[in-house]
C-alpha cells in the first residue's frame, strides 16, 4: 500500500500532498521572519534615533543583488516549466543560472559583511547594525539552504526524472516555492534594511 | 498544478517574463523613492507599497497563487492574520506603554 | 512502503523506523522518562521549601558537601523543571506520542503524509532533550533564570542559558515539522467517507493544536535568535542603555529592550497553553463517548468552541504583562480578549459535562482519570479568571497563586488526561491489559494528593507569597502565617511521587502479560478500535482500508443489535 496523493492531486482538496506540506511551512517561516520584523519596528519605536540604511550599507551593491535574487526566481520557475514541456536539458540550464545567481548572491554578501567587519562595524556596535547582521544573516542561512536543495535535484536526485518524472517535477515546484519565498524575504528586507 | 498543458505552460512563460520586468523596473523605482525628501511617515508607507506589489508579484505569478486552490488560500489567510497581530500588537503597546 | 515480507534489521524495524505507530511509542518512552526526571527535580525544590537548607536526602551529594540545596540551583531546578515538563514532556506526549500514534488510525490513513520527515521531527526532539540535558553539566549548571526566560537577566546568566536556548531552536524545529506532518494527513489522508464533521474530537484537537504550533512558536524561535545573538556576537536586543550589573555599567551599546522578549515569548506562550489543553480535551472527549455508550453531547458546538479558542488564543498573550507598564489601552484590549476567551473552554467543559447525562456509565481506570480532569481543569480554569482580570492580577502576579492555577490545568488536567489515554489504548498499542486495581490505586491516590499539593498554592498566593523564592517565603512576614503550608505540599508531592509506582508496576507487568487477543474490548466506535488488530498491522495499518459511512459516537443507536455502531459500518 502506498501513501495515497503523493503526485496525483487529492480530488476535494486538489492539492498534492508535498505542496500542502511545503506552504504550511512557509506559513511558519512568515511568523519566523515576521518575529524579527516585529523586533525591528519594536527596537526602532522604542528609541529617539535610529540610523538610515545609508549610513551604514551599500544601497548599489545590495540593488544588484535584489536583481540578482529576482533574475534567480525567474529562472527558477523556468527551469520548473521546461520541466513541464518534458525538456530536461532547460530545466538543468535555468536550474544552473539559478544556482549561479544565488551564489553571486552570497558573494556580494561575503564582501558586504567583511568591509564592515573591517571598519569595526560589528552587529554589538548598535542595534541597527545588529538587527541588520541578524536578518540578513538569517536570509543567507536561508540561501544556503536553498543551493543545497537545488544543486541535489541539479546533479544527484536529478535521476528521478528518468524513474519518476511527474514526480521529479513536483519537487522542483515545491524547491521552487521555497525558493520564491527567500526572494519575497528580501523584496521586504531590502527597502526595510537600506532604504528606511 | 499537474494538470496543466503544454500551452498552458508556454502562455505562464510569457507571464514570467512580463513579471520580471515589472520586478527589475520597481526596484528601481522603490530605490528612486528613498532619495527623495519625504517624511519618514510617508517614506515607510511608500516603501511598503511598493515592496507589497512586488511581493504579490511574486506570490501570484511565481507562485502561482493566482490559481491556488482553496485549501491553501485560508492557510495563507490565516497566516497573514497571525503575522498582522504580531507586528501590529507589539508596536500598539510600545506606543501605549506608561512615560514616566 | 511496498513490500510486506522483506526482513528489516532491528535498527531498520526500530530505530530508524518511519513508521507512525513506532515513531509514537518512541515520543511516548521519551517524554515519560522525561516527565520523571521532571518530576523528580521538583521534589528535590519541594525537600529544600519544606525544610529550608536542611540537607537533601539520597541525591545531597550531587550539590557540595553540606548537601543543602544551593539558591543558584534552586533556580536551574525551577527553570528546567518548567521547561522539561512542558516542551520535553507534555507536548512531546501529547501531540508527538499520541498524535502520530492515533491521528492515522483514527482518519484510515495508512500512515502519515510524510513519514521519513515523522522520523526526523522524533530524532530532533531527542538531539534537542539531550541539548537541555547537558546544561545540567555545563560551568554554571543548567539555565536559571525562569522556564519564562526573561533578560536581561537571562541574558547576562551562565553557559547554560545559551544551552537552553540552543536547545529550544532544535525543539522547535522538531515541532514545526510535526505540525506540517499532522495537518497535511488530516486534511490529505482521511478516508473515504470520513468528512470533517465525522472526524473524531480528538483528531480535531490533533489539528488545532498543529495550527497553533505551526503559526506561534517561530516568533520564540525568532527570539531565541536574538537572545543567542545578544550572549554570543554581544547584541542588545534586549539590553536597556545604562544597565548596572554588580556594580559595574555595562559596556555594551545599549538601547534594546527586555519587553521585546516578553512580546515575542508570549506571543507562543500563550498558544502553547492551548496546545497543552487541547490535545488533552480530545482524549477525555473520546473516553466519555465510549464510556457513557452514548454520543458526544454537541459535536458541533465543541468543534466551533475549539476553532474559536485556537483563534484567540493568539491574541491574549499579554495579559502575562499587565504589570510592565502598559498603557491602559492596550491593558483593556487584552483584558477583553482574555475573558472572552474563557467562554470556549466553558462551552468545552459543559458539553463534557452533559454528555453524563443519561449515560451508562463505565468506572473503568480510563473513565475515572477523563472524570476526574472535568473538575480539576474547573478549578485551573476558575482561577484563571482573576488573573485575566488586571486589577486582580497586580496583586496575584507572580505569586504561588499563579503556579496553583496553572498547574490545576496541566497537572490533574493535561497530565490526568494523557493517563487515561495510555490506560484507554493500551489495549490497542500491546494487545493486552492492563491491571484494574492497580489503575484505580493509581486514580484516587494521584487525585488526593494533586489537591493536596495546589490547593494550598493558592492560599498561599493570596497571603502574597512571591513565586522563585528558595526559601519558600521565610524572609517575609506577610508570608508567616502560610509559610505551615510548604511542608504539606511537599509530603503530598512525594506521596504524589510514590503513587506512580502504581503506574510504573502496571506498565511493567501489563507490558510483560498475555496477550488477549482482543481487538476492540472497550467496544469503542472509532475506527482505530473497528478495523485494525490490535497492535494494528505493521505495514499499512489495514487489511483493507475502511470507508467511514457514520461519525464518531454512535453508541445505542436505535434498532441496531448492538450498543456501538464502528463509523465504517455500512449504512
Amino acid at each position: 500500500m502506498d501513501i495515497p496523493y503523493t503526485v496525483k492531486n487529492r480530488p476535494d482538496t486538489g492539492l498534492y500532498n508535498g505542496k500542502l506540506g511545503i506552504w504550511l511551512f512557509l506559513a511558519s517561516e512568515v511568523m519566523l521572519f515576521g518575529g524579527l520584523f516585529s523586533a525591528y519596528i519594536f527596537l526602532r519605536t522604542g528609541v529617539e534615533s535610529w540610523p538610515s540604511g545609508s549610513e551604514y550599507l551599500d544601497i548599489p551593491l545590495a540593488t544588484l543583488n535584489t536583481l540578482f535574487l529576482i533574475t534567480s526566481s525567474v529562472t527558477m520557475v523556468m527551469s520548473w516549466a521546461s520541466l513541464k514541456l518534458n525538456d530536461f536539458n532547460k530545466f538543468k540550464i535555468y536550474a544552473g543560472i539559478t544556482l549561479l545567481l544565488a551564489c553571486a548572491f552570497l558573494v556580494i554578501k561575503y564582501f558586504e559583511y567583511s568591509h564592515k567587519f573591517h571598519v569595526g562595524y560589528f552587529p554589538s556596535y548598535n542595534n541597527f547594525l545588529g538587527i541588520y547582521f541578524t536578518m540578513t544573516g538569517l536570509h543567507v542561512l536561508h540561501i544556503i539552504g536553498g543551493i543545497i536543495v537545488i544543486f541535489y535535484f541539479w546533479i544527484p536526485g536529478a535521476k528521478m526524472w528518468e524513474s519518476d518524472p511527474e514526480r521529479f517535477t513536483n519537487r522542483i515546484e515545491i524547491v521552487g516555492l521555497y525558493w520564491h519565498f527567500v526572494d519575497l524575504v528580501w523584496i521586504f528586507l531590502f527597502p526595510t534594511l537600506y532604504l528606511l | 498544478m499537474s494538470e496543466l498543458t503544454p500551452e498552458q505552460v508556454k502562455n505562464h512563460i510569457k507571464t514570467y517574463v512580463l513579471v520580471f520586468v515589472s520586478l527589475a523596473f520597481l526596484t528601481i523605482v522603490t530605490v528612486g523613492i528613498s532619495y527623495l525628501e519625504v517624511s519618514v511617515g510617508m517614506g515607510i508607507t511608500l516603501a511598503l507599497i511598493v515592496a507589497s506589489i512586488k511581493g504579490s508579484l511574486v506570490a501570484c505569478y511565481f507562485m502561482h497563487l493566482i490559481d491556488e486552490k482553496v485549501t491553501i488560500y485560508w492557510t495563507l489567510i490565516a497566516t497573514v492574520v497571525a503575522f498582522l497581530i504580531l507586528i501590529f500588537v507589539p508596536l500598539s503597546a510600545i506606543l501605549d506603554h506608561t512615560k514616566i | 512502503m511496498s513490500s510486506e515480507h522483506h526482513k528489516q534489521s532491528f535498527l531498520t524495524k526500530y530505530i530508524w523506523s518511519t513508521d507512525h505507530k513506532v515513531i509514537g511509542i518512541q515520543y511516548g518512552i521519551t517524554s515519560l522518562l522525561w516527565l520523571l526526571f521532571g518530576f523528580l527535580l521538583m521534589m528535590i525544590m519541594r525537600y529544600q521549601l519544606a525544610y529550608p537548607e536542611s540537607p537533601i536526602p539520597f541525591v545531597g551529594s550531587l550539590f557540595g558537601e553540606s548537601g543543602i540545596l544551593p539558591s543558584e540551583m534552586y533556580n536551574s531546578l525551577g527553570a528546567m523543571h518548567g521547561t522539561i515538563m512542558i516542551f520535553l514532556g507534555v507536548v512531546p506526549l501529547a501531540f508527538g506520542a499520541f498524535g502520530n500514534y492515533f491521528v492515522p488510525l483514527q482518519i484510515g490513513a495508512i500512515d502519515m503524509a510524510f513519514p521519513k520527515l515523522n522520523a526526523a521531527s522524533y530524532w530532533m526532539y531527542f538531539v534537542g532533550s539531550v541539548i537541555m540535558a547537558i546544561g545540567f553539566f555545563v560551568p554554571g549548571g543548567a539555565a536559571n533564570s525562569g522556564w519564562t526566560s526573561y533578560p536581561p537577566l537571562s541574558n547576562i546568566a551562565t553557559t547554560g542559558q545559551t544551552v537552553w536556548l540552543l536547545g529550544m531552536v532544535m525543539l522547535i524545529t522538531s515541532s514545526l515539522l510535526g505540525s506540517v506532518n499532522i495537518l497535511v494527513t488530516v486534511i490529505q489522508l482521511r478516508a473515504e467517507g470520513m468528512t470533517w464533521m465525522k472526524l473524531p474530537i480528538f483528531v480535531w484537537t490533533q489539528f488545532i493544536t498543529a495550527f497553533l504550533l505551526l503559526l506561534a512558536f517561530p516568533p520564540l524561535e525568532a527570539a531565541g535568535v536574538l537572545q543567542l545573538m545578544d550572549r554570543l556576537a554581544g547584541t542588545s536586543f534586549f539590553m536597556p542603555s545604562g544597565l548596572v550589573v554588580s556594580g559595574e555599567v555595562l559596556t555594551n551599546a545599549g538601547g534594546g529592550s527586555p519587553l521585546l522578549w516578553q512580546h515575542l515569548f508570549w506571543f507562543l506562550a500563550h498558544p502553547e497553553v492551548y496546545v497543552l489543553i487541547l490535545p488533552a480535551f480530545g482524549i477525555v472527549t473520546e473516553i466519555i463517548a465510549n464510556n457513557t455508550r452514548k454520543p458526544i453531547w454537541g459535536y458541533n458546538a465543541l468543534v466551533y468552541a475549539m476553532v474559536f479558542l485556537g483563534f484567540m488564543s493568539f491574541i491574549v498573550w499579554a495579559h502575562h504583562m499587565y504589570i510592565t507598564g502598559m498603557g491602559t489601552s492596550i491593558g483593556a484590549f487584552f483584558q477583553t480578549t482574555t475573558m472572552i476567551i474563557s467562554i470556549p473552554s466553558v462551552v468545552i467543559l459543559t458539553t463534557l459535562l452533559l454528555s453524563l447525562w443519561g449515560g451508562s456509565i463505565r468506572f473503568n481506570t480510563p473513565m475515572l482519570f477523563a472524570l476526574g480532569f472535568i473538575p480539576m481543569f474547573g478549578i485551573g480554569g476558575l482561577t484563571g479568571l482573576p488573573l485575566g482580570l488586571a486589577a486582580a492580577d497586580i496583586h496575584l502576579h507572580d505569586t504561588y497563586y499563579v503556579i496553583g492555577h496553572f498547574h490545576y490545568v496541566v497537572a490533574p488536567g493535561t497530565i490526568f488526561a494523557l493517563f487515561a489515554g495510555i490506560y484507554y489504548w493500551f489495549p490497542k498499542m500491546t494487545g493486552k491489559r492492563t491491571n484494574e486495581t492497580l489503575g484505580k490505586l493509581h486514580f484516587f491516590f494521584s487525585m488526593i494528593f494533586m489537591n493536596g499539593i495546589f490547593m494550598p498554592m493558592f492560599v498561599q498566593g493570596l497571603a502574597g507569597v512571591s513565586r522563585r523564592l528558595w526559601d519558600g517565603g521565610e524572609t517575609y512576614a506577610h508570608a508567616a502565617d502560610v509559610l505551615y503550608l510548604n511542608e504539606v505540599m511537599s509530603v503530598s508531592a512525594w506521596l504524589l511521587g510514590l503513587a506512580q509506582i502504581f503506574f510504573i508496576v502496571n506498565m511493567i507487568i501489563s507490558l510483560f502479560g498475555k496477550k488477549t487477543g482482543e481487538k476492540n474490548p472497550w467496544n469503542a466506535t472509532t475506527l482505530e478500535w473497528t478495523d485494525t488488530t490490535s497492535p494494528p498491522l505493521g505495514h499499512g495499518n489495514f487489511e483493507v482500508v475502511p470507508t467511514v459511512y457514520r461519525g464518531p459516537y454512535e453508541y445505542n443507536v436505535p434498532g441496531d443489535d448492538q450498543d456501538f455502531t464502528p463509523q465504517s459500518k455500512k449504512v
